[in-house]
């Protein structure tokens, strides 16, 4: 009588220990405010915006034979090389520019839609962007041949997907900020690919001149880094005042590169 | 010291018992081992091209049965783990005929019980497979992964070697009694396989360049900073040196003893050949170093190894052989019951 009082007991134990590890793993679609968070005023906003430049001689990227799969061989009908350095007329592109530190408690409009990573000619397109936390990550596989997306995050749930099928699309969402998230395709492994996850919208992907801009920031005094892929991180304080724009440049220099 | 255990003589009169030799089933176990050192290459060429997620889901693949999974989708690193997958599910296969070839006609139970855990071993193996894949390759489990992979091995070795007439016959009945032989051989199978285990930590925890240089470390003869990676490779690198000290004095013990006149092949062929597997073993680290992971290299030094510490196992299952009981193996055909009991009581003797 009284071990079956103790399997009850026990049975009533297992289920709401499983019920609340249910409620647990509910994702939460959108982030949660911060108590006191105030809306950013556009009448005062200002902007960041400058140039990321490469100082020097840029190392090559390396080359990528992609003879491991007839179908991007197919695809790709000139030399291909990774997209490490991408640098035109001293300027890089592909350098994740955001505010690390300063914002104060404020609120953000919802992201309106989501963002696409595409698996295009066995390379993923953008190469380096950013999303915010709870955002959707649509990931598209625009291939006829079979690609594998594997994010490798620190702070978020690692995943990694099959997409065997032309034209498939996976969601996935991150709930933490992380600077950066690596993906990378373990079928191809020239493939990489890399986000900024953030809390907030203050960011930007310079472009092949180098240019950036962070609009619709409150005054305040602001930590800004630039991070690239190989060439590690820079920051700049900027302090900026009602409808200001100011600028900060970074420019990131082939010894530091070559050393990374 | 060396003893040996002489022949019994023949009888001719009384009928030999039923032969207990069966070299088909020797041939297939020997099948077997040659079949399990390709899975080796095969794991081994996952980690060293980095496509151990290019297939995300388990037991499928991409959602394919794992044996309808077209070939025209095998590119890429799939072609390695996929190809991976199927040797080993071939290997487990075999595996199941083996043990149950075993538990049906060898009359050893411990035998019997060999082959059911060489098929105890292969289905953790798998399963140790699918959860690395599940959980994105965790060094843990990735590395008791490769270390039931040697432990499997060995197995298959082991039921190979047991299976042989030469075993059976108790090499022509002149088995070497040598304990000090005995002791340092087990020793160095032993430190082989925790050298293995260290590789095999190195290999899934990223550790394979971090110290960068050889024959130096960083330039120096000792590191001159030191992380886990970096204590890690130095422990790989100084482990092979133990090896090798264990290697060549265990060699030289049976070369010194057993040549000759009073050869024991059984003794010295294994020995000879761990020490050229050694040095080939050596020097392909010192490669993999070199060449910056070159994968091939790579992958053939942890075949390499593996061989290694199989050769070391057959020596050492040699030295132990006069251990297995007389009665318990198979019986020569001149074999008499008269002959049977002065076994059983020269078994019993030696056990009291």
């Amino acid at each position: 009588m009284r071990s079956r009082s103790l399997w009850i007991s026990a049975l009533g134990v297992a289920l709401a220990v499983s019920a609340s590890a249910c409620g647990g793993s509910k994702e939460s679609s959108a982030p949660t405010e911060a108590p006191g968070a105030t809306k950013i005023d556009s009448a005062t906003a200002g902007e960041i915006s400058g140039v990321v430049s490469f100082d020097g001689v840029a190392p090559k990227n390396e080359p990528i034979r992609m003879n491991a799969d007839p179908v991007c061989v197919k695809e790709n009908t000139t030399p291909q090389t990774q997209e490490s350095y991408e640098v035109e007329n001293g300027k890089l592109a592909n350098v994740f520019i955001y505010v690390k530190d300063g914002l104060g408690n404020y609120s953000y409009d919802p992201p309106a839609g989501g963002v696409t990573i595409d698996q295009k000619n066995c390379r993923y397109h953008p190469h380096v962007f950013g999303i915010r936390v709870g955002q959707e990550l649509t990931i598209l596989n625009s291939d006829p041949t079979l690609h594998n997306i594997h994010a490798l995050p620190k702070s978020n749930k690692e995943f990694n997907t099959g997409q065997p099928i032309q034209g498939m699309k996976t969601v996935q969402k991150f709930e933490n900020k992380e600077v950066m998230v690596p993906f990378k395709c373990d079928v191809h492994g020239w493939m990489n690919a890399y986000v900024g996850v953030l809390d907030h919208p203050f960011f930007a992907i310079s472009d092949k001149d180098g240019k950036f801009s962070l609009k619709g920031l409150p005054p305040g005094t602001y930590t800004i880094e630039a991070w690239h892929e190989k060439a590690g991180t820079q920051t700049a304080m900027v302090t900026l005042g009602a409808k200001d724009t100011k600028e900060a440049n970074f420019t990131f220099k082939a010894a530091a590169a070559a050393t990374d | 010291m060396e003893k040996i255990i002489s022949s019994f003589p023949a009888h001719p009169a009384v009928p030999a018992p039923p032969a207990l030799v069966i070299p088909a089933m020797h041939r297939f176990a020997k099948f077997v081992v040659g079949c399990t050192v390709l899975l080796v290459l095969a794991g081994s060429l996952v980690t060293s091209t980095d496509s151990g997620l290019s297939v995300p889901d388990w037991p499928t693949s991409y959602g394919w049965n794992m044996f309808t999974f077209p070939p025209s989708k095998w590119v890429g690193g799939i072609l390695y783990e996929h190809g991976h997958r199927l040797i080993a599910s071939t290997v487990g296969l075999l595996t199941i005929v083996l043990a149950a070839w075993l538990g049906t006609s060898d009359p050893r139970r411990w035998m019997k019980w060999l082959g059911a855990g060489a098929l105890a071993a292969v289905i953790a193996q798998g399963v140790l497979g699918g959860l690395t894949v599940k959980f994105f390759l965790p060094p843990a489990i990735s590395t008791a992964h490769a270390g039931l992979a040697e432990i499997f091995f060995c197995i298959t070795v082991a039921i190979a070697l047991f299976t042989s007439p030469q075993w059976i016959d108790g090499y022509a009945g002149r088995v070497v009694d040598d304990e000090g032989v005995r002791r340092l051989a087990t020793a160095t199978t032993a430190l082989i396989f925790s050298q293995i285990l260290v590789g095999a930590t190195m290999r899934h925890t990223g550790a394979g360049l971090a110290i960068p240089d050889f024959p130096l470390m960083f330039g120096h003869l000792w590191p001159t900073h030191w992380d886990a990676k970096i204590a890690i490779h130095f422990t790989h690198r100084a482990g092979a040196l133990l090896v090798l000290l264990g290697v060549a004095t265990t060699s030289a013990k049976v070369w010194s003893r057993y040549r000759g006149a009073a050869i024991h092949r059984e003794l010295t062929r294994p020995a000879a050949l761990l020490v050229a597997l050694v040095a080939v073993q050596i020097t392909l680290g010192a490669m993999t170093v070199l060449s910056r992971r070159d994968v091939w290299i790579n992958s053939v030094h942890v075949v390499c190894g593996a061989l290694v510490l199989t050769t070391s196992l057959v020596l050492t299952l040699r030295t132990w052989r006069v251990k297995f009981s007389m009665q318990a193996v198979r019986l020569k055909p001149d074999t008499t019951p008269a002959v049977r009991t002065v076994r059983l009581q020269a078994d019993e003797a030696r056990a009291r």
